[in-house]
């Protein structure tokens, strides 16, 4: 296990180069460079100041090479400094943001405990939700219940976040006014009534993404009890003459959870994609704002970087997913 | 296999029985239904419901109407016919649907049939498959979308421009389950006997791909396609939800929920109709998937 584990750690490493390569290299050759926005009545020798401080004249593969090693050794050593007061960076230059010309990490820093509280929260209800309503399908197949279940899975895979959100908005804060339109990301937590006010404006945009997640997630706990409900083990079991909670909820669950973990790991990566939308519709001020907003700006770096961090996430929980697989089960050995 | 004597002994035909089974999935027929009639309007539609061309005083007094005989959808804020903008509207989305739908599936079996077929091949594309799938698409679609819709407007104008870069854009990131599936599918299907048979009397690599290993994958590539389209027609309405699509004169449903974001509180109305017509395509398009998976499973067809 762990030298599978290594191994597909060191495997992560060249497509994570790649896929850096591959994104630096779509948005720094793309036609619409931040260099053609300058207005005509600039002079020529000011444009050219202007290129140089931003540091955009120097060679493609230079600036490829100075971006990754600000990525993964200027910013890390920056944190660690800022932690325990080392000065392993230096003044080494971060990546500073185009926009606001602060570094880009500490952007990022300020915008993802806002998005990590929406998506997590989500999340976390989605998967709440999933569970009981793909176990008591499965135990009750073709009953109403699964019937209705089918159905909500079905509509939940097709209304797209963007038009559910909008549907709540309109239904429970303009009609029932229940609750507030906008995120409001000003607000801090200091006593009972602000909290409340927290838990008020997070519900539409958790209750948005948990939904279109609990749709996908409940279907695969559906179809992974059905194939385990039929094995030997269960109809033993059961001749043993074991109640059919301890049937169902000790032996069929534990065993069907095995490939939903890792569903439920792979689907991690995707909701922060998927947050983009929530986060522009409720006016959640969180990294997937932040991109939104760079990409309107052409800020080049802050969108790399965005991008980059998107998809070592991926990368990330695919080899945690697989491992988390191995783990769970040990019929499956990759060594 | 259960047997109904005398009518069943005459043996019915592949596509019949396809038929049977689709017929007998209740969701995947409405959905039938409901794209066939959603189609039809968006294709006949415009030719039917023309209204008035308006002059701009008149607009301004017609606008933000609602729902009437005269505009049976109301009208948005520049006074222009909700229902007609609908239809054209969903003329480009359900295009774009389509249209996306092949580019990805025609790739994506490209690189399937020959990363299956040919095992020199397999590794590096089956790698390059999985790159794609690491890569955080959304992201990289809209930047995709805003990079290059300047120049490809000046090239190609900007309606057809538009069109084409978020097409392919869809396009080339969407191939990938497509890649997968049929490379399953090819590398189980070269081991069968009719393949050696062909390649032991010389058939060419060419010609047994496309005689005897296309269209024995055409089942899955199908369902992969059906799904596609829905996948498409909504990662083209997130990116004109996010300003990022076709320009406000050439309007796609996603377009028009953007649009009318802004008079949600007053005109709720306006909002509700594009969203609906892409949630009831989306539905549809996933039921009739859903029926032809079952319809094109040979081990469920019969049951």
């Amino acid at each position: 296990m762990l030298t599978f584990t290594l191994r597909r750690l060191l495997l992560a490493i060249p497509t994570l180069l790649v896929i850096s390569l591959v994104i630096f290299l779509l948005v720094d050759l793309a036609p619409g460079s931040p260099m053609s926005e300058i207005p005509l009545t600039v002079p020529p020798d000011v444009r050219q100041r202007m290129i140089e401080a931003l540091g955009a004249d120097q060679p493609v593969f230079f600036r490829y090479f100075l971006w990754l090693r600000q990525f993964f050794w200027v910013e890390p050593a920056t944190l660690f400094d800022s932690w325990f007061g080392t000065s392993l960076a230096g003044d080494e230059q971060r990546i500073l943001s185009w926009q606001s010309r602060s570094p880009v990490f500490t952007i990022i820093g300020q915008r993802i405990p806002q998005t990590l509280t929406v998506i997590g929260t989500a999340y976390l209800v989605a998967v709440l939700i999933a569970l009981p309503i793909g176990i008591y399908s499965a135990y009750r197949q073709y009953s109403f219940f699964d019937q209705a279940g089918t159905l909500f899975a079905m509509i939940g895979f097709s209304v797209p976040t963007f038009f559910s959100g909008t549907l709540f908005i309109i239904i429970f804060a303009v009609w029932l006014g229940w609750f507030p339109t906008k995120y409001d990301t000003q607000l801090s937590v200091t006593d009972w009534p602000s909290f409340l006010e927290r838990v008020r404006q997070m519900v539409l945009p958790v209750m948005t993404l948990a939904l279109a997640n609990a749709a996908a997630i409940s279907r695969y706990m559906r179809s992974s009890m059905l194939d385990n409900m039929g094995m030997d083990y269960v109809r033993t079991a059961r001749a043993k003459g074991m109640p059919e909670k301890t049937v169902i909820l000790k032996h069929v669950l534990r065993n069907s959870l095995i490939p939903v973990v890792t569903v439920i790991a792979l689907g991690i990566p995707s909701i922060f994609g998927g947050a983009i939308i929530t986060e522009n519709l409720f006016g959640v001020n969180g990294i997937g704002a932040a991109l939104i907003g760079a990409i309107h700006a052409n800020d080049i770096p802050m969108v790399q970087t965005l991008a980059f961090i998107f998809a070592i996430l991926i990368v990330l929980f695919n080899l945690i997913a697989d491992v988390l697989y191995g783990l769970l089960d040990p019929r499956i050995r990759y060594d | 296999m259960t047997d109904h004597g005398a009518a069943s002994s005459r043996p019915i035909s592949h596509n019949r029985a396809v038929w049977q089974q689709f017929r007998s999935h209740k969701g995947a027929l409405f959905g039938l239904v409901i794209l066939g009639l959603l189609t039809l309007a968006v294709l006949i539609g415009p030719l039917i419901w023309v209204p008035d061309k308006l002059t701009v005083a008149e607009a301004i007094k017609l606008k933000n109407q609602g729902p009437s005989l005269r505009f049976p959808l109301g009208t948005d804020q520049l006074g222009r016919d909700m229902l007609s903008r609908m239809m054209l509207a969903g003329r480009i989305s359900l295009a774009v649907g389509f249209v996306a739908m092949i580019i990805a599936i025609v790739f994506g079996t490209f690189i399937g049939v020959i990363a299956g077929y040919y095992r020199k091949l397999d590794g590096p594309l089956m790698r390059l498959t999985d790159m794609f799938l690491a890569l955080p698409l959304v992201p990289l679609l809209l930047v995709l979308v805003v990079l290059f819709r300047d120049r490809v407007a000046g090239l190609l104008g900007p309606e057809l421009g538009a069109f084409l870069l978020i097409v392919f854009a869809i396009g080339i990131t969407s191939w990938m389950q497509a890649a997968r599936i049929v490379r399953g599918e090819v590398l189980t299907l070269k081991e069968r006997e009719y393949v050696l048979a062909a390649r032991s009397i010389g058939t060419a690599p060419r010609r047994i791909i496309w005689r005897h290993i296309l269209p024995n994958v055409i089942s899955p590539v199908m369902v992969a396609a059906t799904l596609g389209v829905a996948e498409a027609i909504i990662t083209e309405s997130v990116l004109s939800f996010l300003g990022l699509g076709f320009p406000p004169d050439f309007p796609t449903w996603g377009r028009l929920l953007f649009d009318a974001l802004s008079y949600m509180q007053v005109y709720p109305e306006r909002v509700i109709w594009p969203g609906l017509a892409i949630s009831l395509t989306v539905l549809s398009v996933n039921f009739i998937g859903d029926g032809l998976r079952d319809a094109l499973d040979p081990r469920i067809r019969g049951r």
